[in-house]
């Protein structure tokens, strides 16, 4: 075999070059965008980034003696015994640190993995009827195919129901950041983008709206939610159309199983 | 005292229902058997319908509705606990005692083919490890069913109601899985020629016929219980056995679990390979297991390749039989789990490629693709960071603030499924890629249209990609879910397309192709050898998590919307409970595969004759003890 880069000591530098690089990559979100990866995520990816980083080092002999000759030198060598001291006192003292900073108690509320999404129950009940969210579909919907006009009519009108009621919390874009937002923990859900509501049948976004934060199921714990329980101050028929509308204004189509409900742009 | 004389009736009972599965078990399936309980028995504590009435009503009874007092407690032992343990268990030596046997009769093809012995030895090697773990998974099928009996003793009659005649054939089946496997194995030696040999191929095929049958029909017991079919609302069933059998879900576990297992057995036995390898003490074994290593992850990595396609028709499928089931599959209680599964998939897929990659140290010619490996393994880390980035995140309160809501502008997007779908596809091509490069490290194409086969294959790839981005952006992000859910067949077309036409360009280009050197096999490096254990791990914990997911989504539902389980453990599992307990399986499931390995190592170890009296201890000529 073609006597590679094996004995190049740089190798470990290479690696710690990489893996700062990788890091430098995933928290530039956060310092030049004021959108930062969340820790949690970061920890996953510098892991994997590492872990890739020191399969592919150590891919061919040559390679792997490479990276791991310095540290060999480092603890074996006589003449290093300064640098390995210096070594040995600094690392622990960097790895205190770190473990310090990530126990340490601080004022912050905690983390908390919130299922945004939860699942809905087989039936629910509201304006006095029960409902079996399986099979349960928009009135209004067959109209966009059967009668488009009676259809724009039907949106206009979910328009109006939308920024009467949900407007303040959702947003005049439908971006989830509507004049009080701020104010609640979690936040309104945003309608705009493709990873929203066009994942949602429907019939899961009724239920929601329905039954609004009381209504939610015991996985969507700590049920802080500020939405309404909407079945109380609007018609069964306002909601249809209200939903209809946050679809349409969105460029969004609800999910569905069936290729005539479908548009295929959007 | 009630209480007391109650546990004394439920342990008597245990022992009795513990005698009778063991002894009778394919009786105690039937359906007859079953007819001898009494239906007021079965529906003891069912408010809503008099048990008298059922038996003059109805010919099929309804499913009973339980209460808590229903289900019996035997010494305080969490019964859910014990039931999930011993299926999983059950399922990981099931799912590996199923695999070996198909591979087994592939490499028995091709030894057979090629009339190369090597193949036929290692054929013969997979099979001894698999004849071992067989006994074992009989063992706890048994105790699998004693439990369930025990604990779920209604349950398990309104199963038996149903399925009894699958039941009994199951029995029967099973007896002749266990014959043609032991004839197979047993008689391998005995039928290594001339038509015999055709004769012990024939068994092998039918005893994978028999194996493959046996999965189907517990599938069917499986699948019913998430999408029931061929029962009304009540339970009450139409009688017709079919429809009970070819519920929604059905033929989707069926292609799953047949290619799954076959990834998971390849992987143990790659497993089993390493741990030879590693003890070898001679060069000539050495090699022998690097080979069956190499073969065994082959093995892994190929059925690994449409796994995701089998595992995303399963997913899609009950999210179309079932909203809920499908957004607590993968949008609510269950989404981080998913996230730990996408975890351990992309740890299967760096383990697949870093023993190929280490693989090219056995080739001489290996340094000319050497340098391709950090590109490879970039494109497979962009693709991993992609397939397991969450849509919802786990926020610190100034990162919620900061974000201004729970989805993340850049990274929402990647949490959905058509970013998924593209970046596993990308990451199944590019492991293509390093098996291509593993292929070819040892060779030099001598025809002379080597480099339009070359510009041919990486127009393939480049195509490919190119398809699998366009329809995953396009179709996943611009229109909706009818087309988005369709645009994945294409991507996997795209896909087997780049496997296939490469492979067929690969055959014709090396056709009489020089070597380089000689390969060196046994010539890996060691530490090659302990990505095979993290595949075999992997899997294994992969099964389980998973396994736990896909029962769990029923929620408090013995039959989803039919039968209620009424226990006291019917709850969902906090993410970290349910992650230690398939953990603590997989650790129990791993010592045993590990103490099947040290047997099948034992088995081919001979103790060398005493030697005779005056004769030099110190200098024998046989080595002394066990070697």
């Amino acid at each position: 075999m073609k006597k590679p880069d094996g004995a190049n000591p740089a190798k470990l530098l290479w690696f710690v070059v990489i893996v700062f690089i990788a890091y430098v990559i995933f928290k530039s979100p956060g310092w030049f965008m004021n959108k930062p990866i969340p820790g949690s995520l970061i920890m996953m990816y510098m892991f994997f980034a590492v872990v890739a980083a020191l399969l592919v080092m150590t891919s061919t002999d040559e390679s792997t003696q490479g990276l791991f000759a310095p540290i060999k030198a480092l603890v074996e060598d006589p003449s290093k015994k300064i640098i390995r001291n210096a070594v040995f006192v600094i690392a622990p003292i960097v790895g205190a640190l770190i473990t310090y900073n990530q126990i340490k108690p601080g004022f912050d509320a905690p983390v908390e993995l919130r299922a945004t999404h939860p699942a809905p129950p087989t039936i629910m009940k509201a304006y006095d009827k029960t409902f079996n969210l399986a099979t349960l579909e928009n009135p209004f919907r067959k109209l966009q195919t059967e009668n488009p006009e009676k259809f724009k009519e039907a949106v206009k009108e979910g328009g109006a129901v939308y920024f009467k009621n949900c407007f303040f919390c959702h947003g005049d874009k439908l971006d989830g950041k509507g004049h009080f937002a701020q104010g609640f923990n979690p936040l309104p859900l945003p309608f705009q983008g493709k990873d929203t509501i066009a994942q949602l049948q429907e019939s899961f976004v009724f239920w929601r709206i329905s039954t609004g934060g009381p209504g939610l199921p015991k996985e969507a714990t700590p049920w802080l939610s500020a939405m309404p329980v909407w079945h109380t101050f609007l018609s069964e028929d306002e909601v249809w159309k209200a939903i209809l509308f946050i679809y349409d204004y969105t460029d969004n189509a609800p999910r569905s199983w069936v290729s005539a409900n479908s548009k295929k742009d959007g | 005292m009630v209480s007391c004389l109650m546990k004394k009736r439920t342990a008597g009972k245990a022992v009795f229902l513990f005698v009778l599965s063991v002894m009778f078990f394919p009786a105690f399936l039937n359906t007859g058997f079953s007819a001898s309980f009494s239906p007021a028995a079965a529906y003891a504590g069912t408010d809503a319908v008099s048990p008298v009435a059922h038996e003059e009503t109805y010919t099929h009874p309804p499913a009973p509705k339980l209460k808590a007092q229903d289900y019996p407690i035997v010494m305080g032992i969490n019964s859910r606990v014990f039931v999930w343990m011993a299926a999983q268990l059950h399922l990981w030596f099931a799912a590996f005692v199923l695999a070996v046997p198909i591979f087994v009769f592939i490499i028995e093809a091709v030894g057979m083919a090629t009339k190369d012995e090597r193949y036929d030895k290692m054929a013969y090697e997979f099979i001894k490890v698999s004849l071992t773990a067989y006994s074992v998974t009989a063992l706890i099928g048994g105790l699998l069913a004693f439990s369930l009996f025990v604990f779920y003793p209604d349950l398990m009659r309104y199963m038996t109601r149903l399925f009894g005649q699958t039941m009994l054939l199951y029995a029967l089946l099973f007896f002749a899985e266990s014959a043609t496997l032991y004839i197979y194995y047993y008689g391998w030696h005995a039928m290594e020629r001339g038509f015999s040999k055709w004769a012990h191929l024939t068994i092998g095929l039918l005893l994978n016929a028999v194996g493959t049958t046996l999965m189907f029909l517990a599938n069917a017991w499986v699948t019913f219980m998430m999408s029931p079919s061929g029962v009304d609302a009540g339970g009450v069933f139409d009688g017709n056995i079919w429809h009970v059998i070819h519920n929604h879900l059905w033929n989707p576990i069926n292609l799953h679990r047949f290619v799954a297992n076959i990834a998971f057995g390849g992987s143990i036995v790659g497993a089993y390979a390493a741990y030879r390898f590693l003890s070898a003490r001679s060069d000539s074994d050495r090699a022998h297991y690097d080979w069956m290593g190499y073969t065994a992850n082959l093995i892994a990595i190929s059925a690994l390749l449409p796994l995701p396609f089998a595992g995303y028709w399963l997913t899609a499928e009950i999210y179309a039989y079932s909203q809920q089931m499908g957004i607590t599959l993968m949008g609510g209680a269950f989404a981080w789990l998913f996230i730990t599964q996408a975890v351990i998939i992309g740890a299967l897929f760096l383990s697949a490629n870093y023993y190929l990659w280490c693989g090219m140290e056995r080739s001489p010619g290996a340094y000319r693709y050497t340098k391709y490996i950090k590109y490879i393994a970039a494109v497979i880390v962009v693709c991993f960071l992609v397939w397991f980035t969450p849509h919802t995140l786990i926020l610190k309160p100034w990162e919620l603030k900061a974000l201004g809501g729970q989805y993340h502008p850049f990274l929402g997007p990647l949490g959905i499924m058509p970013a998924k779908n593209t970046a596993v596809n990308i990451m199944l091509i590019f492991t293509f890629l390093s098996f291509l490069l593993y292929r070819r490290a040892n060779k030099i194409a001598v025809v002379s249209w080597a480099p339009l086969g070359r510009a041919a294959q990486a127009a393939v790839f480049a195509g490919a990609i190119l398809n699998i981005v366009f329809l995953g952006v396009y179709y996943g992000y611009f229109t909706n879910t009818v087309y988005k859910v369709a645009s994945s067949v294409p991507q996997v077309a795209s896909t087997l397309t780049v496997i296939a036409a490469c492979m067929v360009i690969d055959f014709f280009m090396f056709k009489g192709a020089k070597d380089v050197g000689e390969l060196r096999w046994g010539g890996i490096p060691q530490r090659s050898q302990y990505a095979l254990f993290l595949l075999a791990v992997s899997f294994t914990w992969l099964m389980g998590l998973m396994g736990f997911i896909r029962s769990s989504i029923r929620q408090h539902w013995h039959v989803y919307s039919v039968m209620r389980d009424a226990s006291v453990n019917a709850y969902t599992l906090t993410i970290a409970s349910a992650a230690k307990t398939v953990s603590a399986a997989a650790i129990i499931f791993m010592a045993m595969v590990i103490f099947i390995f040290w047997l099948s190592a034992l088995s081919s170890k001979k103790q060398d004759k005493p030697l005779p009296l005056g004769s030099d201890a110190k200098n024998p000529k046989e080595g002394g003890g066990i070697r």
